[in-house]
């Protein structure tokens, strides 16, 4: 296990260093949603207590964790790509190192650059108002963290598979799209339609951005934050999964 | 060292609406020596990288079986990647990463130490000719300089069995001079076996021991680049006639030389054919001509190239082969078309 930890660590770090040496990607990352908090935010305000909430920014913030958690990971595949055109991923792969533990290593750099990201917008959400509780931060940013690893975990085994830039932008356009219109993620699904509300509860990151509104609002016992959890966790194994036994296969 | 029984490898690929199957090494056979450097020649597509990624353990075999190092390839992969260094087409290096940053963490994963990897590193740099490019990124390398770095990290673990997947490929005359003596050093001073693949003919000519030839995923030769030119081709005698009416009695001789079934070609006054180990035949044809009257302006000897022994073999140059040949083993093994 100790082995399998180094071997971990050994690419995370490589990963981490190459991302500071160009860090263009993670303000980049970053700024999108402070933009959207910045100049979206502002006009929730007017219209909160039609949403059925008090606090423009307790109920945005959370959106926009959970936007990052996907749009950022779902992004991490395409620097993998550069990374098996260069060689890197068949000279890591020829090495005993387990090969699982190439995936995970580069996970855990877009965890804690989502987790940083995470951090930047929580503080900036709470400078503009935002009412939370710190257990409902927490489990809200764990969830996003969830979520955003399942993202990254599929972004890197769809990457590996495809091999191409022109293939993956297609592709996750397709998936992103009905994820961001039906997710809840800008404005809350309750105030649509009762048939468009119905096809967002075909949309799993719809329960996992009201689990975690319902986690800053304080709401730790309801149905929709069972049924973010689970969705959290159960996209966070399948994705894992999936990844990993892309990394591991002979013929990858 | 190596040992392969019968190696397949078979990727489908669409025509249209039809699947086709193709099978890009197609039941290889090889015996590799240790200390041996083996240059496995071939035209792109032949099936080289296709075998060496299955050696490699980078491709799971469709049938056949292989040992490296004394390994299943199949059941002992990690065993095997553990004994072996390999240096692909691509690199390996990351254009934004540190020279020296690179080659540790590569032999990190190989379970050394920080302290150890960088010992290591700083002296196969200083071997390399790459003293003063620890620090610098990859993308400021010459091409030359990358490809040593690239050896270094496949290295960096001291390993006795070293795959190189067309070294020099994309290199200046002056920087695979270079890479060749790396090269030739790998066995001299570390006694490691080499196998490497190549579709340069003067590169397997000059670095290996022995060559194999596929061709269309087959090996259709395996001995020293000497007794394959020798066996196979035979020497070029070239001969120049001083009297167009005497070019026949010495088409005649040329063409009883050796075992008597050399193919003699005239074109005006010049007669050539090939023959078997000309340098011991080539006295006895010329007392022959004199003594019946056949006056020489010139005879040449050429020692017969790899390209030729591959014409005779396969019946195409080795050069157009190439020329007539897409690459799907540089593309088709990488899994998504398996």
């Amino acid at each position: 296990m100790t082995t399998y930890l180094r071997e971990c660590y050994i690419v995370f770090r490589r990963q981490i260093r190459m991302n500071l040496r160009n860090p263009a990607w993670v303000f980049i990352g970053a700024f999108q949603p402070v933009l959207y908090v910045l100049l979206f935010g502002p006009l929730l305000e007017p219209l909160i207590d039609q949403f059925g909430a008090t606090n423009a920014y307790t109920f945005f913030i959370p959106g926009m964790l959970v936007q990052l958690g996907i749009f950022g990971a779902f992004f991490a595949g395409f620097s993998l790509i550069g990374e098996w055109r260069e060689g890197v991923i068949e000279a890591e792969r020829v090495t005993p190192a387990a090969r699982s533990s190439l995936l995970v290593g580069r996970l855990m750099r877009d965890e804690l650059q989502l987790l940083v990201q995470a951090l930047i917008l929580v503080a900036l959400g709470y400078l503009l108002g935002m009412d939370a509780s710190l257990g409902g931060m927490v489990l809200g940013v764990l969830l996003t963290l969830l979520i955003g690893g399942a993202c990254a975990a599929s972004s890197n085994a769809l990457a590996l598979t495809t091999k191409s830039e022109d293939v993956m932008a297609p592709v996750i356009n397709m998936v992103m799209m009905p994820v961001l219109l039906l997710s809840g993620i800008l404005l809350p699904m309750t105030i649509g339609p009762d048939w468009l509300v119905r096809a967002s509860d075909f949309m799993p990151i719809r329960h996992v951005v009201d689990a975690v509104r319902g986690a800053f609002g304080g709401d730790f016992a309801s149905s929709e934050m069972f049924w973010g959890v689970s969705w959290s966790i159960v996209l966070f194994a399948i994705a894992t999964w999936w990844g990993t036994s892309t990394f591991r296969k002979e013929n990858a | 060292m190596i040992h392969a029984r019968g190696l397949v490898q078979t990727f489908q690929t669409k025509e249209g609406k039809e699947k086709k199957e193709i099978r890009a090494v197609d039941g290889v056979d090889l015996d590799i020596a240790e200390g041996e450097v083996v240059g496995f020649l071939g035209p792109n597509g032949a099936g080289k990288t296709t075998t060496l990624r299955m050696l490699t353990t980078l491709l799971k075999p469709t049938a056949g079986s292989a040992t490296v190092a004394g390994f299943d390839v199949v059941t002992q992969s990690e065993e095997v990647r553990r004994s072996i260094g390999y240096v692909s087409q691509s690199g390996g290096i990351s254009s934004y990463a540190r020279a020296g940053e690179e080659v540790m963490d590569h032999g990190m994963l190989y379970g050394r130490t920080k302290a150890q990897v960088q010992k290591r590193g700083r002296e196969l740099f200083d071997e390399l000719q790459l003293d003063g490019l620890w620090n610098r990124t990859a993308k400021t390398l010459s091409g030359g300089q990358k490809r040593r770095l690239d050896i270094a990290m496949g290295l960096i673990h001291d390993p006795t069995l070293i795959f190189l997947d067309e070294p020099t490929t994309g290199l200046d005359p002056q920087a695979r001079a270079n890479l060749w003596e790396h090269i030739a050093a790998m066995r001299t001073e570390r006694g490691a076996t080499v196998f490497l693949t190549t579709h340069y003919l003067d590169e397997a000519d000059t670095l290996s021991d022995r060559i194999i030839i596929i061709d269309q995923g087959r090996i259709v030769a395996s001995d020293t680049a000497d007794n394959l030119k020798a066996e196979v081709a035979g020497d070029l005698v070239d001969l120049e006639v001083a009297d167009l009416d005497r070019v026949g009695e010495a088409a005649k001789r040329l063409g009883a030389l050796g075992d008597g079934t050399s193919d003699v070609e005239i074109d005006g006054r010049r007669v050539s054919g090939r023959v078997q180990r000309a340098g011991r035949a080539v006295p006895g044809l010329l007392r022959d001509l004199d003594a019946n009257g056949v006056t020489l302006d010139s005879i040449e000897v050429h020692r017969p190239t790899l390209d030729d022994v591959f014409l005779t073999l396969t019946g195409r140059s080795l050069r157009d082969a190439e020329a007539a040949t897409e690459k799907p083993e540089e593309t088709a093994p990488e899994g998504m078309h398996q």
